[in-house]
C-alpha cells in the first residue's frame, strides 16, 4: 500500500524541531520584503521518521541484495567508511577556513591525490569534479585547453566509439566540440581502421573506455592509442570500470593522457539513490598545469620541529574551477579509508575477483543466454535477453522477472551496440552463493520465457509496485504533491 | 505500416506532400520512437530549410530524435497544435501531424511510396 | 583488511567452471610489460587501525563543534542540524540504493525525491524542480546551459552581477570557455553600493540569462522585481540564485517574475565537512521544463492502479539525447535531496520560519554592536538577511588571527576578490551563535582595532 506524501501526512500546528527564544534585542525586519505565506508540511519528529522508514522499505538497495548493474559496480559500501566521513573534526569544518587550522583535512585530500596517482600512473590529480561526468567535462576542457595552448586552433573534433556512455558525447557538446563517432570491431575493440580514418589534424582526441562497456579489454590498446597520439591528440580515459584495473595495468602507462576516477564505483563510496558521486581527474605532466585550481600542495617542507605545511596551489594555465570550494570532501573520506585498509594487494586482490565473479557468472550462462563476444570478459560482461524461441520476450521482460528472485536486474539497452543488452557486473564483494542464485534464476527464467511467458512479460508479482505507465506520467506531468489552494497562507 | 501512395519519403523517415509542401515524420518513425511526449519546432516561418537542417526534435517516453527537411524551401507555417498534443504524432503523423509547410519545396533524393516500403522491410531486424 | 568473500576452495571451484588454471589467465589481454605494477601504497590496515588513523586526522583539524566559535559564512553556513536527519540518511536503503531507473523497487526514493522537489517549489515559489545539480556553482552554470538552449543559440550573452558569489562566477567562467557564451557584467571593479539597476545598461537583445543572487555575496537583500521586468522586455530570462533559509522570511524570487531559481542547499540539514558534499537545487517554470537538465520525479499510477512515482521526461537527458542533450549531468546529489527534504519536513512552515528569523536577530545585533567599536563600521545601506560587510580598522588577516587566538573564526576577508574592499569583512552569524558569542566577538575585535 502506497505510503502517503509528507504534505498528506502534515497537520496544522505540528512541528518536528524547535529553537531556543532569541537571545537578543529586538531588530525589524524589512516589511517591504516579507513572504507571505510558506507552503510548507508540518509535522512531529515521530511523523516525519515513520515517514521515511516506511518509505526506505520500499526501496532495494546493496544492504539488501545483490545489485549486478553493469558499469555500475555496486559492490559493498563498508560501514567503517561512514563513521570516519562523520568523525566532527571532519563535518564541523568551514571550506574557507585558514590553512592552519585545516591541516588534518589538507593531508588527506593530499595523500588521497597522491594515492590515485599511485594506482593510475598519472602525474597529478584534481579531487575537485563532483562526479563522473563534471570529471569528464573538466577533462575534456583540459584537452581544449591544452591544444588552444599551443596554438593549435584547429582541433574541434572528440572521437568517441559507439559503445560510449552517453556522458562522453554529452560532454564533448558541452564543450563546443564535434563528436565523431568511431565503430568497433567483430570482437568488440574499436576498429582501427575507422579509427585511422578518423585521426587528422582536427582531432582533438579519443574518449576510451577500458574495458569497455561490453566489459572487454581492447586486444589492440595500445596501438589505438598510438594512433591518435601520432596525429598529435590526446586520449582521455573513462574511468567507470577501473574496477578490473586495479594492481593489474596502470592507465597511464598504457598511455591515457588523462581519466577521471568514480570514487562512488571503484573506491566504494555509496550510490546514495543517485548521488553524490565524486569524479577526480588524473592527469600526465604535460596536462598538469590546466587542472582546475587549487589543488593541495605542500606549501611549506617539513623541518625537524615542524611538519609539513599543506595548503593550496592553482596550476599555471588553470582551466579555473569546476564547482565551488574543494570537491566532494566526505567522499575523499570514505575512499581514503578504503585505499588505506586495502592497500596494494587487497586493490588488485579486488579487480582478480571482481573479473573471477564476472568470468564465473558468464562461464555459468553459456548455453541459456547469448553472449555476443566469445572472448574472457573482465569485471563485467554483455548477454542478450531475447530467444528466436520466445518471440516478444525482451530484455525489460527479463529484468522485471528478475524482481521476483529478490534480485535488482542488471543494466537494460546499454552499451547500445547490442540487442536487447543486459549488463552484468557482479563486483568482487558478492560470495559463490549469491552467483550461483543469480545464476540460477536466470536460468529459471529462460525457461520461463518459453513455457509461461506471461509470468516475464507481467513481471514483476511480488514486489509491492508493479510496472509503470511512463507514457501517463509524461503526458499527464505532475512535478510536485498536489496542494489546495490556500495552502500555507495566514 | 501506412506509406500513402501521394507522398514522398526521404531515408531519414520523413515524408513530403508536392501538393501543400508540408512536411513530418513518417509512420515508421513514430512507431520506433513509441508514445511522443515533446515536440519542438526549430525553425520559424521565413527560414531558409533545407535537407539535412532539423526541423523539429521530437522526444518518446524512451527516446530522442531529430526530424530533417524532406525538402528544400521557404518555410511559410509551422504547426502550433504540436507541442500542446505531441501523441498526434503517433495518432497522425500524416494529417494533423504535419510539422512545417515550404514554399517551392524541392528535393531529387526523395523515394516514392513504394521504394520507401521496400526500404523499410529491408530495415527490419 | 579487503570485503572479499571467496576462500581459496570456492576460488578454485569457479577457476574449474570458467576453464582456466588460474587468476592470472584471465588477465592475458593485458599487455604483459605493463601487467601488475607494483603499487607504492602503505600497506593495508585493518578496521580498527584505518579507525585510528582517520581519528588522527581529523583531530588534526580545529573544528567548529570543540575548538571554535563561527562568524564565517560567504556561501556555507554552521546551521544546525537536527537528529533525525542523519539517522534517516544512514538507513541503508537510502545510502547503497541506486538511481530509481527500476521504479518497481526503488519508490522509497523515487517519492523521497518527488517531496523534495515539492517542497522546493514551495521554498522558491516556483513551479518545477529537478532531483538537483552538484551545488549552488554548477546550478548556476547549468542555468545558462539551459538559456542558452532554450534561445537555441540565437543570444549568446550572459549577464551576472558581480555581487554574485566570487566562485559562483569563476565556476561560470570555467564552463563558458566551452560554450559559445559571452559573460559580462563580471567585474570585481564595479561600483559594488549600485544595486542591480546597474546590470540594467548591460542587458540587450543579445542577452539570454540575467544572473543574480540574494542576499548577494555581502548579504545584502534587493527586491529584483523592477530588473527582472526591464529583462523580459528585452527577451531575457532571469535567473536567481537564493539562499534557501532566507525564503523562509523574504519574497520569493518566483513572486518576483524570475524564469530561473536556484542556489546552495547545504543550509538545509548538510554539514559543512569542508566543502562538500552539498546540494545545487535548480527550479524553474513549467514553460521550460524541456530545456531543464537533471532528473524529475513524476506522478504515475502502477499497472495495479496503485498511486507511485517515476523518472520522467529522460528522453532529455544524456543517456538518450547524448551529445545533443542540454548537459552532461548523471549522478547527481540524491542522498544531499533527501537530507534537504527531512530538514524541511522536520521544521516545517514554523521551524524554518524561527531558524531563520534568529538568524536574522542575532545578525542584526552583531552588526549593531560592532558598529558601534570605533574605527569598524557595516559599509552597505540596504537590508540584510544574516551576513553583513564591515570597514575594518586593520587588514582582515590581522583580525582573524587575533580572533583565532580566542577560538573564533572570523569573517571572510572580501579584499581577496574586490579591490575596493580591502579591509573589508563579511561576518555570518546564524541561530548556532549565542548573544555571548556575538558579545565576545565584539570583545576581541574592539581589542584588535586598539592594539
Amino acid at each position: 500500500m502506497p505510503e502517503p506524501t509528507i504534505y498528506e501526512l502534515s497537520s496544522p500546528g505540528r512541528t518536528g524541531v524547535t529553537f531556543p527564544n532569541t537571545d537578543v534585542p529586538k531588530s525589524n525586519l524589512p516589511e517591504f520584503l516579507l513572504r507571505k505565506e510558506l507552503p510548507l508540511p508540518e509535522l512531529a519528529e515521530v511523523d516525519v521518521v515513520r515517514h521515511y522508514v516506511n518509505l526506505s522499505k520500499y526501496n532495494y538497495s546493496v544492504d539488501g541484495g545483490f545489485y549486478p548493474l553493469g558499469s555500475c559496480t555496486m559492490k559493498y559500501n563498508p560501514k567503517i567508511n561512514e563513521d570516519t566521513a562523520r568523525l566532527p573534526g571532519f563535518t564541523f569544518t568551514h571550506p574557507l577556513q585558514p590553512i592552519e587550522t585545516v591541516q588534518g583535512n589538507l593531508a588527506l585530500m593530499y595523500t588521497l591525490q597522491d594515492w590515485l596517482q599511485e594506482i593510475s600512473g598519472f602525474a597529478a590529480v584534481t579531487l575537485q569534479p563532483a562526479a563522473g561526468a563534471h570529471g569528464e567535462l573538466t577533462g575534456v576542457l583540459i584537452m581544449r585547453a591544452y591544444h588552444k595552448d599551443r596554438g593549435d586552433a584547429k582541433r574541434v573534433k572528440m572521437l568517441i566509439p559507439d559503445s560510449a556512455h552517453g556522458t562522453n558525447p554529452a560532454s564533448s557538446a558541452m564543450s563546443s566540440l564535434e563528436v565523431v563517432q568511431v565503430p568497433s570491431d567483430g570482437r568488440g575493440n574499436i576498429d582501427l581502421e575507422a579509427l585511422k580514418a578518423a585521426c587528422d589534424d582536427t582531432t582533438v582526441g579519443l574518449m576510451l573506455t577500458n574495458p569497455n562497456t561490453l566489459g572487454l579489454f581492447d586486444e589492440h590498446l595500445e596501438q589505438a592509442i598510438r594512433i591518435v597520439h601520432d596525429c598529435g591528440g590526446l586520449v582521455y580515459g573513462d574511468g567507470a570500470n577501473l574496477n578490473a584495473l586495479l594492481g593489474i595495468l596502470r592507465p597511464c602507462d598504457a598511455g591515457f593522457d588523462v581519466m577521471h576516477y568514480n570514487l562512488h564505483k571503484t573506491f566504494s563510496t555509496p550510490h546514495g539513490g543517485g548521488g553524490p558521486g565524486s569524479g577526480p581527474v588524473g592527469v600526465t605532466e604535460k596536462l598538469a598545469d590546466f587542472l582546475p585550481g587549487p589543488l593541495v600542495a605542500i606549501v611549506e617542507e617539513s623541518t625537524e620541529d615542524e611538519p609539513a605545511l599543506y595548503g593550496f596551489f592553482n596550476p599555471k594555465k588553470t582551466i579555473g574551477r569546476v564547482k565551488a570550494f574543494h570537491g566532494h570532501f566526505g567522499m575523499m573520506v570514505r575512499a581514503y579509508t578504503y585505499i588505506a585498509m586495502h592497500g596494494p594487494d587487497g586493490l588488485r586482490q579486488i579487480s582478480e575477483n571482481a573479473v573471477l565473479n564476472a568470468n564465473y557468472i558468464k562461464a555459468r550462462l553459456q548455453g541459456s543466454y547469448k553472449i555476443p563476444f566469445d572472448r574472457t570478459c573482465m569485471h563485467e560482461f554483455v548477454a542478450e535477453g531475447q530467444w528466436a524461441d520466445a518471440p516478444g520476450i525482451r530484455a525489460l521482460d527479463i529484468a522485471k522477472r528478475l524482481m521476483d528472485y529478490n534480485f535488482h536486474p542488471p543494466t537494460n539497452y546499454f552499451p547500445l551496440i547490442v540487442h536487447e543488452a543486459l549488463m552484468i557486473e557482479p563486483t568482487e564483494t558478492e560470495n559463490k552463493e549469491t552467483l550461483d542464485a543469480f545464476v540460477e534464476a536466470l536460468m529459471k527464467i529462460a525457461e520461463e520465457a518459453k513455457v509461461t511467458p506471461d509470468l516475464l512479460r507481467e513481471a514483476p508479482h511480488k514486489t509491492p509496485f508493479g510496472r509503470m505507465d511512463e507514457v501517463k506520467a509524461a503526458r499527464d506531468l505532475v512535478l510536485c504533491c498536489w496542494l489546495p489552494e490556500d495552502y500555507g497562507k495566514e | 505500416m501506412n506509406i500513402p501512395s501521394n507522398l514522398k519519403y526521404t531515408k531519414t523517415d520523413e515524408w513530403f506532400d508536392p501538393a501543400t509542401g508540408a512536411m513530418g515524420l513518417t509512420d515508421y518513425a513514430q512507431g520506433q520512437l513509441s508514445d511522443i511526449v515533446f515536440v519542438e519546432i526549430v525553425t520559424s516561418v521565413g527560414e531558409q530549410t533545407a535537407p539535412g537542417k532539423a526541423i523539429a526534435s521530437v522526444e518518446s517516453v524512451k527516446a530522442a530524435a531529430e526530424t530533417y527537411a524532406s525538402a528544400s524551401g521557404k518555410v511559410v507555417a509551422v504547426n502550433e497544435e504540436l507541442s500542446g498534443n505531441p501523441e498526434i504524432l503517433n495518432t497522425d503523423p500524416y494529417g494533423k501531424g504535419w510539422m512545417v509547410k515550404v514554399d517551392g519545396g524541392e528535393n531529387s533524393a526523395l523515394m516514392d511510396s513504394g521504394a520507401y516500403s521496400k526500404y523499410c522491410e529491408e530495415r527490419a531486424h | 583488511m579487503t570485503y572479499i568473500p571467496h576462500s581459496p576452495a570456492e576460488r578454485e571451484a569457479m577457476l574449474a567452471t570458467i576453464g582456466v588454471k588460474s587468476l592470472q589467465d584471465l588477465f592475458k589481454d593485458i599487455p604483459a610489460r605493463h601487467r601488475y605494477p607494483k603499487l607504492d601504497l602503505p600497506p593495508a590496515l585493518t578496521e580498527m587501525e584505518a579507525a585510528a588513523e582517520l581519528g588522527d586526522l581529523s583531530a588534526g583539524n580545529e573544528n567548529i563543534a570543540s575548538d571554535l566559535v563561527s562568524f564565517l559564512g560567504a556561501g556555507a553556513y554552521n546551521h544546525y542540524i537536527p537528529s533525525a536527519v542523519d539517522h534517516i540518511l544512514r538507513r541503508g536503503e537510502f545510502y547503497t540504493a541506486y538511481t530509481p531507473y527500476q521504479p518497481e523497487i526503488s519508490q522509497g526514493t523515487l517519492q523521497a525525491i518527488f517531496e523534495y522537489q515539492s517542497l522546493i517549489c514551495a521554498l522558491t515559489g516556483m513551479e518545477v524542480s529537478n532531483a538537483s545539480h552538484y551545488d549552488g556553482a554548477t546550478a548556476v552554470a547549468e542555468a545558462a546551459n539551459m538559456a542558452y538552449a532554450q534561445f537555441r543559440g540565437k543570444r549568446t550573452k550572459v549577464v551576472i552581477s558581480p555581487t554574485v558569489h566570487p566562485q559562483y562566477r569563476e565556476t561560470m567562467r570555467t564552463y563558458v570557455q566551452g560554450m559559445n557564451l559571452d559573460l559580462c557584467g563580471d567585474d570585481p571593479q564595479a561600483d559594488l553600493n549600485a544595486g542591480p539597476e546597474m546590470l540594467e545598461t548591460l542587458i540587450d537583445e543579445n542577452t539570454a540569462l540575467v544572473i543574480v543572487q540574494y542576499p548577494d555575496f555581502f548579504g545584502r537583500l534587493y527586491d529584483f522585481n523592477k530588473l527582472i521586468e526591464l529583462a523580459h522586455a528585452r527577451g531575457a530570462l532571469v535567473c536567481v540564485a537564493a539562499n534557501p533559509i532566507a525564503l523562509a522570511l523574504f519574497k520569493t524570487p518566483g513572486e518576483m517574475g524570475a524564469d530561473i531559481v536556484v542556489g546552495e542547499g547545504q543550509p538545509l540539514g548538510i554539514p559543512l565537512s569542508y566543502g562538500g558534499p552539498y546540494l545545487g537545487f535548480f527550479t524553474t517554470r513549467k514553460q521550460f521544463i524541456h530545456k531543464m537538465a537533471g532528473r524529475l520525479v513524476g506522478e504515475t499510477l502502477d499497472s495495479r492502479g496503485q498511486r507511485a512515482f517515476v523518472l520522467t521526461l529522460t528522453a532529455r537527458e544524456q543517456h538518450i539525447k547524448r551529445e545533443r542533450a542540454i548537459s552532461n549531468i548523471c549522478s547527481n546529489q540524491g542522498l544531499m535531496a533527501l537530507a534537504a527534504a527531512v530538514y524541511l519536513s522536520l521544521l516545517g512552515r514554523n521551524g524554518l520560519r524561527q531558524v531563520a528569523d534568529l538568524c536574522f536577530q542575532k545578525a542584526h545585533y552583531a552588526a549593531e554592536m560592532v558598529n558601534k567599536i570605533p574605527g569598524y563600521s557595516t559599509c552597505f545601506e540596504a537590508p540584510f538577511f544574516n551576513e553583513f560587510s564591515v570597514c575594518c580598522p586593520k587588514p582582515v588577516s590581522k583580525i582573524n588571527d587575533h580572533l583565532l587566538d580566542h577560538g573564533i573564526l572570523g569573517g571572510y576577508d572580501l579584499g581577496q576578490d574586490y579591490p575596493a574592499l580591502k579591509d573589508h569583512m563579511l561576518i555570518a552569524v546564524t541561530e548556532m551563535n549565542s548573544k555571548e558569542e556575538i558579545d565576545a566577538l565584539v570583545a576581541v575585535m574592539t581589542e584588535v582595532s586598539h592594539a
